[in-house]
């Protein structure tokens, strides 16, 4: 049995289906007469798009374009800045392994572990809880990055209990705050989104109503398999071509209209909204997540005197001026409109972010060959 | 003038990923070491055309030789283990080659101080029990030991050589030309990853590890000069297999996904890691390029062998974008790229 079977056998990676929605859609599209642009804010849903192969599957007038949707992309340079000097100061940093390469104002984490700095990768929050209790004579940081569904992770091992040498740098980001931003940027023609539904289903659907009334544009909750990105996509087209900005929920086997309440309860017990710098968009009002004054003695901005004068001041990088990670962040340009893609920045040379992460538009469409037209090919 | 700090090249460090079986260590070889080719030989394949070995003309036949070492960690892992993978890998190299018949190998050992006795007989035993699969023994052999921390554990280095009247190359696809795999894809990569204690993920998952000279035998009495391309996707996995199809040949490649058998647990497994199948190292699987006449005698010839009974056409070579490959996923199309390396180190 082939991968597709075991995943059709589920019926979200059913290829008749697929063709059936994909032909729905076309059909949508058509009817409203004029090409479409909506946009997604979650690097899984790039993913299963670029993955699958999906642009060749949707109407040429239908544009789906990715926004801000990878929380490693958006860490903003002072916040790697802060990681690489606790690093340097002699803590054990420990992160997510997309962080390491992520550029700072002179070096990255890998730098700082390349010259035998304390960093280390885990899997989990949890993970860097044990590497506390296994050395207590160390000062142990968990660089957090994510959006609401992984800072709840961090949230419930705080609240679980952490060994007296354990902290957090938060650098995790709160997705509505940065749609509102997307929104309003002056010369978007975006006239629906695609909400994660993983991320939704910590804060529930409900939250994108007012987005959805005060923009004028329906929001759409979508699931990550083919099936469901095809689906949330003919949903959002119908809501746009009838001139109803609702929310409208595809993704109900995960979210409900309230998410997940005990979820709720322990990310906002830990953790509060604050005005944050997003690498390359803008000032977010409320698009970071800080740990609450509460919980001051595991927030290492406040345990240590973090002094990033030391790791700063980048000597001028003549690529890193050409890098169009802030309009592809910001959805004004696609990877492929960058001169560096696939030249001069690869994955393991990033000159970006968005390259950096896995969850990276253009490390996205590196990984999955681009966006070529490949519809006639071969026939 | 003083001398500046190294730049460019010559300041690299040698990573993970310049063995990793893709671009990174295709760039480093050719390169560092192509020069070692030249000139190559007057008749046949030499190092410039970085096939599985080489082809030197003996006669009215041809020598094919080919050598492989193996750092596998852990060396034990469900399926198999480092001794039956250094004789299985090498004893493929030369069948890719079309050499079914090897003649001899030889076996180079270095371990580790302190390495188990046991350890080392189990590996023995396993070689013994490929090389009778195979119909090869080891004809010579070399021992080394390296002091604690010097090494990790062991590594094996195998040579293998033998006669063949017809040389199956790498680059002999045209569009139309079909393309098929002997089985499964992914096995190997990722059995031996979840074995690694990091991850901690359980499961049936197996090593597809094999000596598949006979497995070939039969492919090539079935095609006979039909059979037009043959190379055993390991490091890199099938996707890497196909760009060198693709490039050698200056042909596309339409790889038609959901044909690609995959295991139930290796799909498993690979869709909770993030990672894809196609670029994931098999050690016991062929991807043979077949001329359209021949494809359904080739196919019924590796279905009737054990080692070829979930064999399938997965491609097609076409005119169009030369030296590219076009995964249709069923869904919809994407260009598949080539992975920079291998997303595990160490797993051969």
């Amino acid at each position: 049995m082939g991968a597709a079977d075991q995943a059709g056998e589920l019926k979200f990676r059913d290829p008749a289906r697929a063709r059936a929605l994909a032909e729905a859609l076309a059909r949508e599209v058509a009817a409203v007469g004029r090409p479409v642009e909506v946009m997604h804010v979650c690097g899984t849903h790039e993913q299963a798009i670029a993955r699958f192969g999906l642009r060749a599957a949707f109407p040429r007038d239908l544009h789906v374009i990715m926004g801000p949707g990878c929380p490693v992309c958006v860490t903003d340079t002072p916040e790697v800045d802060e990681a690489v000097a606790l690093a340097a100061a002699g803590a054990r940093v420990c992160t997510y392994g997309d962080m390491l390469r992520l550029p700072g104002a002179s070096r990255s984490l890998g730098d700082v572990q390349g010259e035998g700095g304390k960093v280390e990768v885990v899997y989990s929050v949890t993970q860097a809880v044990e590497i506390a209790r296994a050395r207590p004579a160390e000062e142990v940081v968990f660089f957090a990055s994510g959006f609401e569904t992984t800072a709840v992770a961090t949230a419930a091992a705080i609240l679980g209990g952490v060994p007296a040498n354990f902290s957090v740098l938060s650098a995790h980001k709160y997705v509505p705050a940065a749609m509102e931003v997307v929104a309003r940027l002056e010369d978007t023609k975006i006239e629906g989104y695609l909400a994660a539904g993983h991320a939704a289903t910590i804060t529930g659907w409900e939250i994108f109503v007012p987005f959805a009334r005060a923009t004028g544009s329906p929001v759409v909750v979508a699931g990550f398999e083919p099936l469901d990105v095809l689906a949330a996509l003919l949903e959002l087209v119908r809501l746009v071509r009838e001139g109803r900005p609702e929310v409208a929920n595809l993704y109900p086997r995960c979210v409900t209209r309230e998410g997940n309440r005990p979820a709720l309860e322990k990310l906002w017990k830990v953790f509060r909204v604050v005005d944050g710098d997003w690498r390359g968009i803008a000032r977010v009002p409320s698009g970071n997540l800080e740990l609450r004054p509460e919980w001051a003695a595991v927030d290492a901005r406040r345990r240590f005197r973090i002094d990033t004068a030391l790791v700063g001041g980048a000597a001028k990088n003549e690529l890193a001026d050409r890098c169009l990670c802030g309009l592809i962040m910001q959805a004004r340009k696609d990877p492929s409109d960058c001169e560096l893609f696939g030249k001069e920045c690869r994955p393991e040379v990033p000159v970006g972010a968005c390259m950096v992460s896995s969850e990276g538009a253009c490390r996205i469409w590196h990984t999955y060959g681009g966006a070529p037209d490949l519809r006639g090919v071969g026939a | 003038m003083i001398p500046g700090p190294l730049a460019g090249p010559a300041a690299e460090r040698i990573g993970l990923k310049h063995g990793a079986g893709g671009r990174a260590m295709r760039r480093l070889v050719e390169e560092l070491f192509l020069p070692l080719g030249e000139p190559g030989p007057v008749d046949g394949v030499g190092l410039a055309a970085m096939d599985d070995g080489a082809a030197l003309r003996v006669g009215d036949q041809w020598l094919i030789v080919t050598t492989d070492s193996h750092v596998v960690q852990p060396p034990f892992f469900p399926g198999g283990d480092i001794g039956r993978l250094s004789i299985s890998g090498t004893v493929n190299d030369l069948a890719m080659m079309g050499c079914t018949e090897p003649l001899g190998l030889t076996c180079a050992v270095i371990v580790e101080e302190g390495f188990p006795r046991a350890d080392l007989a189990r590996i023995r035993d396993s070689m013994a029990a490929a090389c009778a699969e195979a119909g090869v023994t080891v004809v010579t052999g070399d021992t080394k030991v390296m002091g604690k921390g010097e090494l990790d554990g062991i590594a094996l280095n195998t040579a293998g050589f033998g006669l063949t009247r017809r040389v199956v190359r790498d680059d002999g696809l045209r569009p139309g030309d079909r393309i098929l795999v002997t089985g499964t894809v992914g096995d190997h990569g990722l059995a031996v990853l979840t074995r690694r204690r990091d991850l901690r993920i359980e499961g049936a998952l197996s090593s597809d590890v094999a000596p598949l000279n006979g497995l070939v035998r039969a492919a090539l009495a079935a095609g006979g000069d039909a059979v037009v391309a043959m190379k055993d996707p390991t490091r890199g996995g099938l996707a890497s297999v196909l760009h060198e199809f693709a490039e050698k040949a200056k042909v596309g490649v339409l790889l038609d996904g959901p044909s690609v058998p995959v295991n139930a647990e290796t799909a498993a497994a690979a869709e909770i890691l993030g990672i894809d199948p196609l670029v994931v190292a098999n050690e016991g699987k062929a991807v043979i390029g077949v001329r359209p006449e021949a494809v359904d005698r080739v196919l019924a010839a590796l279905r009737g062998h054990p080692l070829g009974r979930r064999a399938a056409v997965v491609g097609t070579a076409i005119a169009e974008r030369p030296g590219d490959v076009i995964l249709d996923t069923g869904l919809g199309r994407r260009l598949l790229a080539e992975v920079e390396g291998e997303p595990l180190p160490r797993i051969c």
